[in-house]
């Protein structure tokens, strides 16, 4: 079962990487992009007899190493359709 | 006495904190790797700069894993004197030995120049030998520097004196200007609450001897000595 896992900076978290995309985007020409939040995003390859199991696993994976939970919070999809085919 | 050096794949630093140690103040200094499980009876515990694990994930996110890092935290507990410099600081930070979080420098760049830091507080085993009115002349070489502690950790970080070490200017003055890569409050160290965990960003190791610029980063090691030596003589009285 896969669980992706999107790792962002905390909304109160200065983001120097996303401003500096945003501004190059400005240089292109995107105007409308009014602002650019950088984060992670991991693919977990789950053993889990259903997709509440693997969310559980991914957010403790989470919690211990994917994201630093001083300057980061995370989001947790599992993939409904395989998780029906792995029923 | 004997300082113990962590080498982590791809630690670059240990070999300057291991010469600081044994050439310039003539004590042992052994380097122990990450996957040994003892510090050997060391009376101090470097984790070095450098790039742990290739700063894979987030810098020092994965060698805290590393077997030799619980040793480290029991050494911490028992209040042995512990100093992160700048990758090792970063270890320290994820471990959860020393409070919040690193980020990228605010302008992105690397720096890698020569400081000027105010030593703000005299208790720890790394500053008991330090002036804190002479700002010390020593090198930066990190990208992410930029200390983050959410609001209320930071004001507990202040109001236990726990900011160690500060980026001012060449007159002590803890300006925009004189701060490198963004960190709240100027902040270049902290200590733990039990003080004897230190961490900073700046290399006091690589600032020991007149030949490379400047020595002022001696008087942390000399100052761990000395906080070694008065431990003893407090334990055996």
């Amino acid at each position: 079962m896969r669980a992706r896992v999107f790792v962002t900076l905390k909304p109160s978290v200065f983001d120097p990487q996303g401003t500096t995309v945003a501004e190059a985007l400005h240089t292109l020409g995107y105007a409308s992009v009014k602002d650019v939040r950088q984060g992670k995003y991991f693919e977990l390859e789950i053993d889990a007899a259903n997709s509440e199991e693997a969310k559980r696993i991914a957010r403790e994976a989470a919690d211990k190493l994917l994201a630093n939970p001083v300057i980061e919070s995370y989001r947790i999809e599992v993939d409904a359709a395989q998780a029906e085919m792995a029923r | 006495m004997k300082f113990a050096v962590v080498v982590f794949p791809g630690s670059n630093c240990d070999h300057d904190a291991q010469y600081a140690a044994e050439h310039v103040l003539g004590q042992q200094a052994e380097l122990i790797w990450h996957k040994d499980t003892s510090l050997r009876g060391a009376d101090v515990v470097i984790l070095p700069g450098g790039f742990a694990h290739g700063d894979y994930l987030r810098t020092g996110a994965i060698a805290r894993f590393s077997p030799i890092m619980q040793e480290v935290k029991r050494f911490a507990d028992a209040g042995g004197p512990v100093l992160g410099i700048c990758n090792g600081f970063q270890v320290l930070l994820e471990a959860g030995l020393l409070p919040g979080a690193m980020l990228r420098n605010a302008n992105l760049h690397f720096h890698c120049e020569h400081v000027y830091v105010k030593v703000e507080q005299t208790d720890t085993p790394f500053t008991l030998a330090c002036s804190t009115t002479r700002p010390l002349s020593i090198p930066v070489a990190h990208g992410e520097g930029n200390y983050y502690a959410e609001p209320e950790v930071l004001a507990r970080l202040e109001k236990n004196r726990q900011v160690v070490f500060r980026y001012v200017d060449a007159s002590g003055q803890p300006t925009a200007a004189a701060n490198p890569n963004g960190s709240l409050n100027n902040i270049a160290g902290i200590c733990s609450e039990g003080r004897n965990v230190v961490g900073l960003m700046p290399h006091p190791e690589r600032a020991c001897e007149l030949a490379v610029g400047s020595a002022d980063g001696l008087v942390l090691f000399e100052s761990a000595v000395k906080a070694v030596s008065e431990r003893a003589l407090a334990t055996s009285r």
